[in-house]
């Protein structure tokens, strides 16, 4: 199917029934190449349902969802459990959906910092690993689209940061149409192109600005959550990689570094004080 | 050398295991055990229907148990009844019905222990022909859809979110189990063959380290347990099904030991 625009996806008011309740309804949603979408919105507000009906896993009770042919789909499902019956390592898990080179596998390991779990059993990962194991397998596919659903629940704080990075940066480097949930209000409306705020239906969209100054959204989440965008101006001159070695705003790597923190310089990543902490 | 009944019986057992070992560890990973035994129940009904249609035994099970098994994947998809207790309702239904018809038919005389727990004195040479040929049929397939399969057994919405169809492979997935229940009716009988696609498969697990290494483990396990459970069944009398069924719970036994570290303590304690 050939959608216009160059669409990837588009679902036309569509909405899933269970029984005699609208798990959501009405909703108008396209992605394109090279775009970040992402949706909001409280608990069963209906994100996973529309994310599922934009992938053609639940099928439109009402309305329609198309998508272009041949497309190619990396998808971060909310949840996935591994049974103690299957014995999955993460190499294998890499390539659950199609063929990948040893090199694809550790390239994008690596670029969502779980490389040094390449040889670990999938059911002894911890929340946060499983999410950056997820992503890259999502990733090395390379898809025309990405569909994340909460990508970085259990991930701690530094590290949703730098993978939110990594979205963005995927969106660049790949070109692919990025479908996002999350809950994180202030770092999707950073990096979001275009936010739909649901509520068992569309309560407002458009660009992250504009959503956070909607009456609708302000009642839904509270006038201070627009005040958030702004959060992320301060930053650190290093990162601490989930491996447990230290990454410099210059792009050193520090392997021994002692346990204490002495050298932070909050607001000013010109200066890097990293010599001091090896 | 297939004259002798034993050499035919190890014959047939072999190339079922080694079927039902691949097909077996699916059967664990999707948590279907159940679903093998009602399909495997509903085998009786359809040797009940090959005797009165006078057909094929093994043809009548084969076409018995896809039927039902495409009734079980549609009534499970429309969600209106929980399948613990559709299956458990409809496997001991089959059963019932299956021995009820044979009771009725009082003109044949049917070996119904033999049904049940399985006769390696009934294996002909048409049996091996159509285990051989069923089997292989059933590892092309196998082999040919197994990264979706496998994908689907992870994570469904996964891989239908990436295109892989799901609901399809379940369904391809189910008459392959149908047609391993048909072939392996007269080795092992209707009440255990989910234990030969299961238990292998369960003895496997241990040492295994990626699902492929799994299913080609359960194979050889479950050939073993044929070996070994029809020479014990030769020796000692006993039905051949529980023997190769005893036998492979011992390798499963075997298994939950834990070796390597028994293995270092003798070397260390050897040191000492």
């Amino acid at each position: 199917m050939v959608l216009e625009n160059n669409r990837l996806v588009e679902l036309d008011r569509a909405g899933v029934r269970r029984g005699a309740s609208w798990l959501v309804r009405g909703v108008d949603l396209s992605v394109s190449p090279g775009e970040i979408v992402t949706l909001i919105g409280p608990n069963g507000s209906g994100k996973s349902t529309t994310a599922k009906m934009t992938l053609g896993i639940l099928k439109p009770s009402e309305g329609s969802s198309r998508r272009k042919t041949g497309l190619s789909v990396g998808y971060v499902p909310q949840k996935l459990a591994i049974d103690w019956t299957l014995p999955l390592s993460v190499r294998r898990f890499m390539r659950l959906t199609n063929a990948l080179s040893d090199a694809e596998c550790s390239t994008a390991l690596e670029q969502t910092g779980a490389s040094r779990l390449i040889g670990l059993e999938m059911r002894t990962l911890s929340g946060g690993e499983l999410q950056r194991v997820m992503l890259a397998r999502a990733i090395a596919r390379r898809p025309d689209l990405l569909v994340l659903d909460e990508p970085v629940q259990g991930v701690d704080y530094a590290g949703e940061i730098s993978i939110y990075n990594l979205i963005s940066e995927i969106r660049n480097t790949l070109g692919c149409g990025i479908l996002m949930i999350s809950h994180d209000l202030h770092v999707v409306m950073a990096a979001a192109d275009q936010v739909i705020c649901l509520n068992g239906h569309v309560c407002c969209r458009g660009t992250p600005s504009d959503v956070s100054k909607d009456d609708n959204y302000q009642a839904l989440f509270g006038a201070r959550a627009g005040l958030g965008l702004a959060v992320y101006e301060h930053h650190h001159d290093h990162v601490h990689l989930p491996d447990g070695t230290v990454k410099h705003a210059d792009g050193s790597l520090c392997t021994d570094c002692p346990g204490e923190h002495q050298g932070h310089d909050h607001g000013d990543p010109g200066v890097s004080t990293g010599a001091g902490n090896a | 050398m297939l004259d002798d009944f034993f050499t035919r019986a190890l014959v047939a057992g072999i190339g079922v295991a080694i079927v039902a070992g691949p097909l077996g560890c699916f059967v664990i990973w999707r948590r279907m055990a159940y679903f093998g035994d009602t399909l495997s129940h509903a085998a009786l009904l359809g040797v009940a229907l090959s005797l009165l249609f006078d057909v094929n035994t093994t043809l009548a099970v084969g076409g018995t148990s896809i039927i039902l098994a495409v009734l079980l994947v549609s009534l499970r998809r429309s969600e209106t009844l929980s399948s613990d207790a559709l299956l458990g309702l409809l496997s001991h239904s089959a059963l019932a019905l299956g021995l009820v018809c044979l009771a009725f038919m009082t003109w044949v005389r049917v070996d119904l222990l033999g049904l049940l727990f399985g006769d390696i004195l009934a294996v002909t040479r048409l049996d091996i022909a159509m285990i051989y040929a069923g089997g292989a049929l059933v590892l092309t397939v196998l082999v040919l859809i197994w990264r979706r399969l496998f994908a689907a057994t992870v994570n469904p919405d996964l891989a239908g979110g990436e295109g892989l169809q799901p609901e399809r492979m379940e369904l391809v997935f189910m008459i392959l189990t149908a047609i391993v229940i048909a072939i392996s009716l007269k080795i092992v009988g209707a009440l255990l063959i989910t234990a030969l696609l299961i238990i292998p498969a369960a003895a496997a697990r241990r040492v295994s380290s990626s699902p492929e290494q799994m299913a080609i483990l359960a194979a050889f396990a479950g050939a073993a347990s044929v070996v070994g459970g029809l020479y014990t069944s030769l020796n000692y009398d006993t039905p051949s099904g529980p023997s190769i069924v005893v036998a492979a719970l011992v390798l499963f036994v075997i298994s939950l030991v834990p070796w390597g570290r028994l293995v270092t303590r003798m070397r260390t304690g050897s040191q000492e």
